[in-house]
């Protein structure tokens, strides 16, 4: 492909494949269709000329080739669900352009009634362009597996008649939310090192945003994942997770953290107090220097009421002992219901480490160690307790030292 | 789009099971018929048949040419067919709406929203 054609793919394929599926509502068809326009681009385009509408040029003869292709497969005319008007569209003139149909397609892909690793796999495949090879390989799938994933889908949203549209105002909330959840489950894919797929949901989300410029949980996504990808070249010291206070800030893209507050002062304008913009807040306050503990702490409060998510209750515990009350924390802490997350039992433990209540806070790490899998979180624990019981010796060693003198 | 709504009522109470459903209030019990009426009377439904309870189901198998029965439903009691409707509508979205009417989807049960091939 010449570079024009393949810039051409770039930033048309998504919206031309969704105008596409809308209109042929086929996606096999859909994608053949498309992938021929471009293969005829690439002959012509730089003998002719580039088109002056390049999505509406590729638009039109993907559709004229599907429509001839429907006229010899009679089968898979009765397949179609268009074949009343089957008019070709006239070649050459000004292109009418066509109509960005990419929020209608993402929506009958994370369509409820499609299993969640099914609308991941049909929105990198359809809207981010990924072939399956590439999405088996980022999901640690293999490849048929994937291919069969996708034949499954693609079968289920024509058979069951999924409908391509944005959903009426009365289930935009629950729908708006699973797209938003698929789009954070692809980022969080790449930010545990699978890079590419969290530079893919960015521009999912990044695409999400400009589609629904109302919409204060579509910047509050794109804001928290600008933000936290800001953090990447900093989180992995040889293959080890550092934790944010310890992350040489040298590393963050400066840059993207600005570009991620832009957007959630956007979302916050727009009145938006979702779960993703929430998120988005306490990120970008996390990127502070010194953090602002107390507006984290009421942060992770308003976050917790929405998500009533007891993991949030956590993080608003350290949020309030960080700002310097390690009593309430505490207290917070022993009434959550986690006791099988090792994580609650190491906070409980440098609680009660701080409070000067050293056995309790030991056997705390105990049974944080005891429920803990990560090998790099291990060591972070084991060599917390070795400090706690080293502490107590340090202690006499100088008090001896004090007699001697 | 045609779809088959099958119901399963898995520990819903029906008036088939008078201990169960004696302990509806007769409101919520008024409730359920009110909503199956509704359901019926939606335009684009074409309710399907009254059935017995699974209990009185009776499952045939051939093998090598013998016809066997066996006594119940083919699953288990719990997990077998309560009743059926065809809904004729745009799209899946309707149908899940249908189905979120069905009373037995809020007491216990469950439905199933099948596309009839055309």
């Amino acid at each position: 492909m010449t570079a024009v054609v393949e810039q051409a793919f770039r930033e048309h394929r998504g919206q031309v494949l969704a105008y596409l599926i809308g209109y042929l509502g086929d996606f096999d068809l859909a994608e053949e269709a498309a992938q021929e326009a471009f293969a005829i681009a690439a002959e012509r385009w730089p003998r002719e000329g580039t088109p002056a509408n390049p999505s509406a040029w590729l638009a039109k003869t993907a559709r004229n080739r599907a429509i001839d292709r429907i006229r010899r497969d009679r089968t898979l005319a009765e397949k179609t669900r268009l074949l009343s008007e089957p008019q070709t569209m006239e070649e050459g003139g000004e292109e009418p352009t066509i109509p960005d149909e990419r929020l209608e397609l993402l929506f009958t892909c994370c369509h409820p009634a499609l299993a969640l690793d099914a609308q991941v796999a049909l929105t990198l495949r359809t809207l981010g362009g990924l072939r399956t090879e590439e999405i088996a390989r980022a999901f640690l799938v293999a490849e048929p597996t994937m291919a069969k994933r996708l034949v499954r889908a693609k079968h289920k949203v024509k058979a069951a008649g999924i409908p391509f549209r944005v959903p009426p105002p009365d289930l935009l909330p629950d729908r708006l939310a699973a797209v938003l959840a698929v789009i954070y489950l692809i980022f969080n894919e790449g930010y545990g090192g699978r890079g590419e797929l969290a530079a893919e949901a960015i521009r999912l989300g990044r695409a999400l945003a400009e589609l629904l410029p109302e919409e204060p949980e579509a910047y509050g996504l794109l804001a928290l994942m600008l933000i936290n990808d800001a953090r990447r070249d900093a989180r992995f010291r040889d293959g080890t997770v550092i934790l944010l206070a310890d992350q040489d800030r040298s590393l963050w893209d400066a840059e993207q953290i600005a570009a991620g507050r832009a957007t959630l002062d956007r979302g916050l304008a727009l009145g938006g107090r979702g779960p993703c913009v929430l998120q988005a807040a306490i990120a970008s306050l996390h990127t502070e220097e010194p953090q602002d503990w107390r507006r984290l702490a009421a942060l992770y409060g308003e976050l917790a009421r929405l998500t009533e998510s007891p993991i949030v209750e956590l993080n608003r515990a350290v949020a309030i002992a960080e700002s310097g009350d390690p009593e309430a924390a505490l207290a917070l802490v022993d009434d959550l219901d986690l006791d099988s997350y090792h994580y609650l039992h190491a906070t409980r433990a440098e609680l009660l480490r701080r409070l000067g209540r050293p056995e309790e806070a030991h056997a705390a790490y105990d049974r944080a160690l005891a429920l803990v899998h990560s090998d790099a979180e291990r060591r972070f624990l084991e060599r917390r307790l070795a400090e706690l019981r080293a502490a107590p010796e340090a202690k006499a060693q100088k008090k001896r030292e004090c007699e001697a003198q | 789009m045609k779809y088959m709504l099958l119901i399963h009522q898995g520990t819903t109470p029906t008036p088939r099971t008078p201990e169960e459903w004696g302990k509806l209030s007769e409101e919520e019990q008024n409730a359920v018929y009110a909503d199956y009426q509704a359901i019926n009377q939606t335009p684009g439904v074409t309710p399907g048949v009254q059935m017995e309870t699974p209990e009185t189901a009776t499952t045939v198998r051939v093998e090598d040419g013998r016809t066997l029965t066996t006594d119940g439903p083919f699953v288990a009691v719990k997990e077998a067919l309560g009743g059926y409707l065809f809904f004729e509508a745009d799209d899946l979205d309707a149908a899940i709406e249908l189905a979120a009417r069905i009373p037995a989807a809020r007491m216990g049960g469950a439905i199933e929203v099948r596309p009839v091939v055309e």
